[in-house]
């Protein structure tokens, strides 16, 4: 345990005792340092895994789910689409921009080593308030410069993402990543070691001390001395990263790749051990084969390494030339460093002499850690708050709630990512609530992320459900059947029971609402540990949701621009008294706590059963969800889009509000507006009825600009173009550049 | 007729650039690799977007001393249609074959948006599909797109009628002399004295499908028409 500390590791006591006892001897420095790696939480899940088995992962589209680099859905005439989601949080707090540049990069690692080509990304960022701190500012535009720098050069559109702003982030701002990739079914490839003899050859970037003990340093909080562990950030090279896609596509076209697999967290050590675990097989490792960046590194840097842009390729024995050609074309440099071999050991070798031999299965399974859980004192201490007093001026709230910089838009944000550049991009970032992306067959893929940290924070269960609720809308609202999904799950420290409680709670609700759905998860992520020694604060409970959805048809796209003048509008589903977690109370009254939106399951399968229903038969003209900011800023946003306004009657919205302000700005769930001509409203209306679905028109679209009636009186009235400024200029005003 | 399409380590928009020559114009074209000799076969060639060798360094600088440039310079000198997108056309500044250079953005940021491109010269081979004063919708996406050249050369450009794009609002009632980079006098896009040889920022591929464009309409795609017409006579 001593040595355990000398050399700067986390293992515990019982894990070391659980080592010594699978070995029946004690490790040495380098086998410590390989497990001290894999048994990490970011490598292991040993905190998360019990919990996460409540999620469904089974679906008609699945091809593959969690447990491996990236789930797979089938979407249809032999195509398959590959996700997966990854983090980069502990790395951005203190390397902004390299942090999250390394984010892109691992994560389309995941996507090209199941043997797809990445074709879009998806980023979810949360930073401290920019309205106030410095500090948030430079990691926020840092970060996406790192994620434009990145993205753009290796070619791979970055399609759509979210942002949210909370003082909880301040020290930890949160950087997920998600990539998609398409190939043919044929063309999936595990990360597994299967045939003796086999050639495991290393490919692309040299090993170095970059990302040494990345894993360990992401599993555990950030203290005073994080800024000095600047070296446990990796150095990204998006070109080289380019070159890997190109050639690893190109050698799998030859037949002769059987495994591969990307080094990201825990480094070779990792991937080496997966490989061998999965394949149930051993490997031959030769350390002086491996060609490393810096002289004099020891075999455990060289394990574990977190270098950037590196591949493992398991290659039949006997066409290892034949493959490699393809990395000298694109001058990648390939190494042949072992071979896969009879036994299930990992056997690291040097000069002859070995260095380490581990059973395969014992570094790829760490033992499970049971934590303690207990409900935080303060959930039912803020569920009840006192009356608030009401606006006496609604168009200066409105135009102060579109000002917000977690509502208004996120151009400054987008405009630096190519989202253009495959030509598959159909909805643009901004566009809608969902991307939507081309696919070979003529069908359309729809992706979405959302996530509400504060209403995750008063109630993790229902925050959880309404992040998968709220991202479904999403997906719907462009006219797509959700299809499968990928949870993100950040936390605390799991050590700290409350903080444990809320992570059981998250994934029970996201688990509830995928199993009634029926919305199965694919794959995903949790990162624990995200607090800091300077506060002593954990983030909110922040889980995010992506959602996956596809259009079968054209003429089902769905977008929420108002299309014509004198159309109807209609609102779907109840606007509840639920203003827990809302901008309006968490920004404009400075208030934490009251009910949040709650998820009826049972309602939410009925309406998206309509909804689709509807839009499938034509009846729908435009549609958007309804959420962050309510009705107010989701007929704001419906107007933008457009060059047209709306006239709508409060009176008539289906509702257990007395309170106007609550109408309008409550972010309750379950809720559209639609858009849809005179002679198809009662059609509307009634399958809706006929689905035990709410849904009134409350007004029609026009050409002069937002109009807003409660009680015969005009609430709000104001040209389109006047909030429109105050929307879409906000976030680059903050970052003072316009 | 045969259109090439050069891939250079770190090209991203060759494969975009192929989609649209054989799909939706049903032309026969090839990826050519950057070490590729012998390209004579071909009719025209493309010099596609991206990150050519990374652009680490400045953005198409070592494009322009890559194996393939010779050949390149053969077919400008033997007056085929020499086209280059986005790090095409910085390529292209770079190797000497068009005037002027592109400097950073004016806002020190990637752009990626769509921007309204007008046409101001009609009459190359690249445009001949095209009207004057036509405004076509398009996206641009760079960090190094702001098009500098001096004064006096300026007024050779002018003299020689060498602008053939430049930047205009999108949007209606915007302003006129709208500038998304910064670059001289709103310039998108520029020819060589002989015209056969054009850049432009602006990406005419991502810009030739009704389906792609928030604007409807496909006018990228008569860029490609323009050369493929001129080929065939």
């Amino acid at each position: 345990m001593e040595r355990v500390k000398e050399l700067g590791l986390n293992l515990t006591e019982e894990e070391v005792a659980a080592l010594r006892a699978s070995l029946g001897r004690d490790p040495n420095d380098l086998e410590l340092a390989m497990v001290d790696s894999e048994w990490s939480e970011h490598c292991s899940y040993k905190s998360s895994k019990q919990t996460l088995k409540l999620l469904p992962t089974e679906g008609k589209h699945v091809v593959l789910g969690p447990g491996h680099d990236a789930g797979v859905l089938d979407v249809g005439d032999n195509w398959v689409i590959a996700a997966h989601i990854e983090s980069h949080n502990h790395p951005s707090a203190i390397d902004p921009y390299g942090g999250s540049a390394t984010g892109v990069g691992g994560v389309l690692r995941d996507i090209l080593c199941i043997g797809t080509r990445p074709i879009a990304l998806l980023d979810l960022l949360r930073f401290g308030p920019i309205t106030q701190s410095q500090h948030s500012k430079w990691l926020f535009r840092n970060v996406v410069r790192g994620i434009s720098d990145y993205g753009n050069c290796v070619g791979v559109p970055t399609v759509g993402g979210e942002v949210e702003f909370d003082e909880s982030f301040e020290r930890n701002c949160l950087v997920d990543v998600v990539s998609v990739g398409l190939g043919k079914r044929s063309d999936i490839i595990l990360a597994e070691a299967k045939y003796p003899g086999d050639a495991i050859v290393l490919v692309g970037g040299l090993t170095g001390r970059d990302g040494m003990h990345g894993s360990s340093f992401a599993s555990a909080t950030l203290n005073e001395n994080s800024d000095m562990d600047r070296s446990a950030v990796q150095i990204p090279d998006p070109f080289t990263k380019k070159l890997i896609i190109e050639a690893t596509l190109e050698a799998l076209k030859t037949g002769h790749v059987r495994g591969l697999k990307d080094l990201g967290g825990g480094g070779l050590s990792c991937g080496l051990s997966e490989i061998a675990d999965r394949g149930k097989k051993g490997i031959d490792v030769d350390l002086s084969k491996i060609p490393l960046r810096e002289h004099n590194m020891d075999p455990l840097e060289v394990m574990i390494s977190e270098s950037q842009e590196r591949m493992l390729f398991v290659i039949e024995q006997g066409w290892e030339k034949e493959v490699c050609s393809i990395f000298d074309k694109y001058r990648l440099r390939n190494a042949l460093i072992g071979r896969a071999t009879e036994n299930t050991d990992l056997e690291i070798r040097k000069d002859g002499v070995t260095l380490a031999e581990i059973p395969s299965a014992v570094l790829a399974n760490a033992p499970l850690i049971s934590r303690k859980s207990k409900k935080p004192n303060y959930i039912d201490s803020l569920a009840k708050i006192t009356a608030l007093k009401q606006p006496s001026d609604y168009l200066a709230m409105l135009k102060s709630i579109l000002a917000l910089p977690n509502i208004s838009s996120k151009r400054w944000v987008y405009e630096q990512y190519d989202h253009e550049v495959g030509i598959r991009t159909v909805t643009k970032p901004g566009q809608a609530g969902a991307s939507v992306l081309r696919l070979p067959n003529g069908k359309f893929l729809a992706l979405r992320a959302d996530g509400n940290s504060r209403h995750s924070f008063l109630d993790p269960y229902q925050g959880s459900a309404g992040a998968m609720a709220e991202a479904s809308r999403n997906v719907i609202a462009v006219g797509a059947k959700p299809i499968g999904m990928l949870d993100h799950i950040q936390f605390g420290d799991p050590g700290n029971p409350e903080v444990f409680w809320s992570f059981e709670q998250s994934v029970k609700g996201i688990a509830d609402y995928s199993r009634s759905l029926e919305i199965p998860c694919i794959g995903g992520k949790v990162s624990f540990y995200n607090e800091d020694k300077f506060t002593n604060k954990a983030i909110k409970p922040s889980p995010v949701i992506t959602v996956i959805g596809l259009i079968d048809q054209q003429k089902d796209l769905m977008g929420p621009k108002f299309c014509g003048e004198s159309n109807v509008i209609l609102v779907v589903g109840m606007t509840r008294s639920e203003m827990g977690g809302s901008e309006y109370y968490e920004e404009i009254h400075r208030i934490t706590g009251g009910q949040t939106p709650k998820v009826d399951f049972e309602y939410e399968k009925r309406l998206h059963k309509s909804v689709l229903a509807a839009i499938k038969l034509g009846y729908i003209k435009s549609i958007d969800d309804c959420s962050k900011g309510g009705l107010a800023v989701t007929l704001a946003e419906m107007c933008i889009q457009s060059e047209l306004g709306a006239t709508v009657n409060l009176d008539q919205v289906p509702t257990d509000c007395i309170r106007l302000d609550e109408i309008l700005f409550s972010e309750s769930h379950g809720r559209f507006i639609i858009e849809a001509e005179q002679n198809r409203c009662e059609k509307l209306k009634l399958l809706f009825k006929e689905n035990n679905v709410p849904c009134e028109d409350i007004g029609f679209v026009n050409n002069s600009g937002l109009i807003i009636k409660s009680n015969g009186k005009e609430i709000i009235n104001v040209k389109v173009d006047e909030v429109r400024a105050e929307w879409s200029l906000s976030i680059s005003r903050l970052m003072g550049e316009s | 007729m045969k259109i090439a399409i050069v891939v250079y380590p770190g090209s991203n928009c060759d494969r975009d650039v192929l989609r649209i020559l054989n799909n939706v114009l049903n032309v026969e074209a090839k990826l050519i690799w950057h070490t590729d000799k012998n390209i004579g076969e071909f009719d025209g060639i493309i010099l596609p977007g991206g990150f050519s060798y990374g652009d680490y360094l400045r953005a198409g600088v070592i494009a322009a001393y890559s194996p393939i440039m010779e050949e390149i310079k053969n077919m400008a000198r033997e007056e085929k249609p020499v086209l280059g997108i986005c790090n095409g056309f910085q390529i292209l500044v770079e190797a000497g074959l068009l005037p002027g250079a592109l400097l950073r953005n004016i806002g020190l940021k990637f752009i990626c948006k769509w921007v309204g491109v007008k046409v101001e010269n009609s009459d190359t081979i690249f445009t001949r599909h095209m009207k004057k004063d036509d405004v076509q919708y398009m996206p641009i996406a760079h960090n190094e797109g702001r098009y500098f050249i001096d004064e006096d050369n300026l007024k050779e450009l002018k003299r020689h009628n060498q602008i053939v794009f430049r930047y205009t609002s999108p949007n209606k009632g915007e302003l006129e002399d709208y500038n998304p980079n910064g670059s001289v006098e709103g310039i998108a896009g520029v020819c060589n004295d002989k015209g056969n040889v054009m850049g432009l920022m602006p990406h005419p591929e991502r810009a030739s499908e009704k389906l792609l464009s928030p604007y409807g309409d496909n006018s990228g795609i008569n860029i490609f028409s323009s050369i493929i017409s001129s080929i065939g006579e």
